[in-house]
C-alpha cells in the first residue's frame, strides 16, 4: 500500500487514519527550536464531513488512501442506489443516499459530477458548482415589479425550493449556485 | 518569472534595519563585545532533532557543514577569555520550512559571563521589551513541570509511559505502529500549552526536565531539572537559553548520547567538535547564553502573520 511521509503532506491529500480516509485541509509544521518537529494538520473525514486536528511526528509515513476524483455522469436512481457513468470508460458506479448527500437537490439526468472514489466505491458526489434547473412551482409575480427586491419561494424540477426574483416565472429555466443554493441569473437561451 | 521580487516590503526591511540597530546599541550600552565566526565549519551539531546542511568542499577533503547557531565557536571565545560577547549572524537548518521556519534565518546569540539562569532571564525581558514594544508588561514566568500539569493535568514526574501515551491519544497525536515514546512530551507540551499562551504578553518557561537539558547545565538543587529556560510570545519561541554546561566530560557524553539517537534512528551521525570540547578542557567561564530568532521578532513587532512576510528572499524565492 502507498504511504506518504509527513514531509509531502499538503492540502488535498488523501491519507487513512483509524481506518476511514481523511483529505488533508491544512498542514502546519512544528519545530521547537531544540526538540520533536511535528506537522499539525486539519483533515476531513470523506465518509462524515467531519474536520479534526491530528499531531505527527515529522518524518513518520502514513497511509495513502485509495481516493480518486472522477468526473462522472448522472444516469438514474432507481429509488435506492444514484446510478453514475464515466463517460470515456463507459463504466457505471452506484452510489448510496449516504454517497450523494444534498447533492440529490441539484442534479437533473446527464449532468456531469464530481464523484469521489474511496477503493472503487463512491463515497460522495458533488454537483456542479452552477446547475440550470426548471421552476415547476412559484407564486405569480406583482405586475410592474422588475426588480425583484423580495423575492420568493420556487420549487425546481429537482425538488429543491431556492429564493427567486418575483419578476421569474413557471416553466423558465434558472442558474443556481450549488454551494449557496441561491439563484443567480435567469438562464441564458442556449 | 514574477516572483524576482523582494517577499516583504520595503517599508518592513527598514524596520528590520532599525530593528539591528536597536539591538546592537543595547549590547554596545552594556559592553558587550560583538563577534563574527564561521558559518561554514568541519564540525557540525550532534543534536539530533537538528539537522545541519552539509556542503561539499574539495572532493578529496571530509565535508563540511553550515552551522545550525555559533554555538560552539562563540563558546571557544568564552574560553579564550573574550569576556561577555554576542553576535547576529545566519544559520542554517535542513528541512525547516512553514509558516515560522526558513531553512536560513538570522539569529541573534550571546553569552553573559558571570551571569546565572535569571539573571539572563531579566536581560532577555529587557531586550525584548525594547524590540516588541506590545510587550507592556513582564512575562509570565513558569516552570515547565508546573505548566505541563496545569495545561493537561497530568504530573510529569510521576506519569508513567502508559499515561503519557494516553494523553498523547487525548491530544490527537498519531502513533501508528511502533512509535517510540521520544519526543511525545514535547509534542504534548507543544499542543496542549498552545491556548494559554496566546493569552499571556509573554512566557518564559523554565526548568526543562534533565531529558531535555540540550547544553544546558542540570539544577545543583535538582537533577532532574535542567537550568534551561525559553522565551515566547503570542505562543512562538522566541529565544532559548541555557545556564551554559561547561563539563567537557559530561558534554562528551551528550553528544555520544545524541550519535546514538541518530543511528537509531538511521540518520547520518556527525563528527563531534574535538576543538570545542579541547575549549572545555582548557575552561569556560560561568555564563549563560542564550540565542533568538530575529525574523520572528521581526514577525511579532510587526504582528504578520508568517516569517516570509518580513525576509527579503525566503524560500522558494531563494
Amino acid at each position: 500500500m502507498a504511504t506518504y511521509n509527513t514531509n509531502e503532506f499538503r492540502g488535498g491529500l488523501k491519507i487513512m487514519l483509524d481506518g476511514d480516509p481523511y483529505s488533508i485541509i491544512e498542514n502546519e509544521f512544528v519545530k521547537p527550536g531544540k526538540g520533536q518537529a511535528f506537522n499539525r494538520v486539519k483533515v476531513r473525514n470523506l465518509k462524515t464531513g467531519r474536520v479534526i486536528e491530528k499531531t505527527f511526528r515529522s518524518g513518520e509515513s502514513v497511509d495513502a488512501a485509495d481516493v480518486m476524483d472522477l468526473s462522472l455522469q448522472y444516469l438514474y436512481n432507481d429509488g435506492e442506489y444514484w446510478h453514475f457513468m464515466d463517460p470515456d470508460s463507459f463504466e457505471q458506479y452506484q452510489a448510496s443516499k449516504t454517497a450523494v448527500g444534498d447533492t440529490v437537490n441539484w442534479i437533473k439526468e446527464q449532468d456531469l459530477c464530481s464523484v469521489t472514489l474511496w477503493n472503487g466505491h463512491p463515497l460522495s458526489v458533488e454537483a456542479p458548482n452552477f446547475v440550470t434547473l426548471k421552476i415547476v412551482e412559484t407564486d405569480p409575480g406583482l405586475k410592474g415589479d422588475t426588480s425583484g427586491g423580495g423575492g420568493k419561494p420556487a420549487t425546481l424540477e429537482t425538488g429543491a425550493v431556492v429564493r427567486v426574483p418575483l419578476f421569474v416565472q413557471i416553466d423558465e429555466v434558472i442558474k443556481v449556485d450549488t454551494r449557496t443554493g441561491e439563484y443567480v441569473s435567469r438562464a441564458k437561451d442556449e | 518569472m514574477s516572483d524576482w521580487r523582494p517577499c516583504a516590503s520595503l517599508g518592513m526591511l527598514r524596520d528590520r534595519a532599525e530593528l539591528l540597530a536597536i539591538i546592537r546599541k543595547f549590547f554596545s550600552e552594556r559592553q558587550v563585545l560583538e563577534v563574527d565566526t564561521p558559518a561554514l565549519a568541519s564540525a557540525a551539531n550532534p543534536d539530533a532533532s537538528i539537522e545541519s546542511i552539509k556542503a561539499a568542499a574539495g572532493s578529496d577533503t571530509e565535508p563540511l557543514f553550515l552551522q545550525t547557531s555559533p554555538e560552539f565557536f562563540m563558546k571557544r571565545l568564552l574560553c579564550a577569555g573574550s569576556g561577555s560577547i554576542y553576535q547576529l549572524c545566519h544559520v542554517f537548518r535542513n528541512d525547516e520550512q512553514g509558516r515560522n521556519h526558513n531553512p536560513e534565518f538570522t539569529m541573534l546569540e550571546w553569552y553573559r559571563t558571570g551571569f546565572g539562569m535569571f539573571d539572563l532571564i531579566d536581560e532577555v525581558e529587557a531586550l525584548m521589551s525594547l524590540l516588541i514594544p506590545a510587550i507592556d508588561k513582564p512575562a509570565t514566568r513558569i516552570t515547565y513541570h508546573a505548566l505541563f500539569e496545569q495545561t493537561t493535568g497530568v504530573d510529569l514526574r510521576s506519569a508513567s509511559r502508559e499515561e503519557i501515551r494516553a494523553l498523547a491519544g487525548e491530544f490527537g497525536i498519531v502513533m501508528p505502529g511502533n512509535h517510540p515514546d521520544e519526543g511525545l512530551v514535547e509534542m504534548i507540551f507543544n499542543i496542549a500549552t498552545a491556548s494559554w499562551m496566546k493569552q499571556q504578553p509573554a512566557v518564559v518557561v523554565y526548568h526543562f526536565p534533565a531529558s531535555q537539558a540540550s547544553l544546558a547545565m542540570l539544577s545543583p538543587d535538582d537533577p532532574g531539572l535542567a537550568l534551561r529556560f525559553e522565551y515566547y510570545v503570542d505562543g512562538i519561541e522566541l529565544a532559548n537559553g541555557f545556564q551554559e554546561l561547561a563539563d567537557p566530560r559530561e558534554q562528551r557524553r551528550r553528544f555520544e548520547i545524541e550519535n546514538a539517537r541518530r543511528r537509531n534512528r538511521g540518520v547520518q551521525t556527525m563528527p563531534i567538535d574535538e576543538h570545542f570540547l579541547a575549549a572545555l578542557e582548557h575552561g569556560l567561564p560561568a555564563c549563560s547564553g542564550v540565542a533568538a530568532g530575529v525574523d520572528r521578532i521581526l514577525m511579532i513587532r510587526n504582528r504578520q502573520p508568517d516569517i516570509a512576510s518580513v525576509m527579503a528572499f525566503p524560500f522558494p524565492r531563494a
